[in-house]
């Protein structure tokens, strides 16, 4: 039996991704999410953070934000914001870096926008360190 | 009977405006297939968005606490109202059919003595309703200036709304828009989207899972309502940009060929008297050459 389980990106522009896929690792807004088949029906949201897609290939989306749902081993992700990591070019990585920043430090941000800002320049940090 | 100088004018008026239309009914038919792609690429956000909604609406056990953005304030006496037309005119009835749609709810709502307020999108849409129902435009979008709508246009009407709503301005809020069914039929649509209405959902959707919610399905309930109303907006602005185009199109194709009816029947007129004069003159010289 194989266990692959199609994974669905969906931004309001149009269907990013769609594809079989072993398994997947997202950013869920209470941690880091793996999912493998026959995952039990799960509705969750996320913050900052970066998709992964393991096939033969894996593939990595940068996302800000969006909602996961998980059923019939259909994994959907609604998102505004995914760019595959391969496009993301380095001066927009550091343009959203300045503009978290921004946000962690001012002190009108709830501590909810603090928490969202801190993992944002995290993954952006790693993003920038893995092109070196 | 105009002069023959007259009719030449007036047919190479005709032509020349026949030409307009025809390159406006090419820009509509390039500018229809992009609108209507991407339409139909975002047709799908919006559909998955609002199955979500519906299995977590099914699994809220205690209606009275949920929250106001799904349910509504339990109150049915202030309404807004979104009217979304386009920024341009020519493009037949296009807009006049919102509005009118508009109107006559307009009428229904303050007919049963109940507060109105309106949000228009798109100037046209503004210039045909102020005239009766200025007073009660709160707030004009146009969106004029931008070549494509992406999504941020629509959040900032979906944040407008929200907030108005948070500040209990209304009770019920229904946008009204053309529905893109093909390149000749656009049906104009009234929808309420809050309270969400749940009928009109996907019916026979009835997978009853019981989701495991990360974290608490309120919290996520507050996180995506708002968003599924920008998400509504959208997908009505894109409907709409695509209506729009498909109308234009429409309303081009018909006065362009009106334009060759009307040069047909002005060669006709134009050759009809010029043969009569042709004649006159002849039987003038016939008849002067006769009496020598």
């Amino acid at each position: 039996m194989s266990d692959l389980f199609t994974v669905e990106i969906i931004s309001p522009e149009q269907s990013i991704l769609k594809q079989e896929t072993n398994e997947a690792t997202i950013p869920s807004y209470e941690g880091q999410m793996g999912i493998l088949k026959n995952h039990i029906p799960l509705i969750t949201f996320l913050r900052p953070g970066i998709i992964t897609i393991k096939t033969n290939v894996e593939k990595k989306f940068y996302v800000e934000e969006g909602t996961v749902e998980f059923s019939n081993n259909n994994l959907l992700i609604l998102t505004s914001t995914a760019n595959d990591l391969a496009n993301l070019d380095k001066a927009l990585v550091n343009d959203l870096l300045k503009e978290a920043e921004l946000q962690l430090n001012n002190t009108d941000s709830t501590d909810k926008e603090r928490y969202v800002a801190a993992y944002k320049i995290e993954t952006l940090r790693e993003i920038s360190q893995l092109r070196g | 009977m105009p002069s023959l100088d007259d009719l030449k004018k007036r047919i190479k008026s005709v032509k020349s405006t026949q030409k307009i239309t025809k390159a406006m009914k090419m820009v509509a038919a390039a500018k229809l297939r992009k609108a209507q792609e991407s339409a139909e690429k975002g047709r799908p956000y919006s559909q998955k968005m609002q199955n979500i909604i519906l299995n977590l609406t099914k699994s809220i056990n205690d209606p009275q606490n949920a929250p106001k953005l799904l349910v509504g304030t339990g109150e049915d006496k202030k309404y807004l109202c979104v009217v979304l037309t386009a920024d341009r005119g020519l493009c037949g009835g296009f807009n006049s059919n919102i509005c009118k749609l508009a109107k006559n709810n307009f009428k229904k709502i303050l007919g049963e003595g109940k507060e109105l307020n309106i949000i228009t999108v798109g100037s046209k849409g503004y210039d045909q309703i102020k005239r009766e129902y200025g007073k009660y435009v709160i707030k004009k979008f146009s969106f004029k200036d931008k070549k494509s709508i992406s999504f941020n246009e629509a959040d900032e009407v979906g944040k407008e709304i929200i907030s108005l709503f948070n500040q209990n301005k209304f009770d019920k809020c229904i946008i009204f828009y053309n529905n893109f069914k093909n390149v000749i039929t656009q049906i104009p649509q009234a929808q309420q989207i809050i309270p969400a209405e749940t009928k009109n959902l996907k019916e026979g959707y009835d997978e009853s899972f019981s989701y495991e919610f990360e974290p608490e399905e309120d919290e996520i309930l507050e996180d995506l309502l708002p968003k599924n109303i920008s998400t509504q907006v959208f997908k009505a602005l894109l409907e709409n940009a695509a209506s729009e185009q498909g109308s234009r199109m429409t309303a081009m194709d018909n006065a362009t060929r009106n334009a060759g009816d009307l040069v047909d029947k002005l060669t006709i007129d134009y050759n009809r008297s010029r043969q009569a004069s042709i004649t006159k003159e002849l039987i003038e010289i016939i008849s002067g050459a006769e009496s020598l």
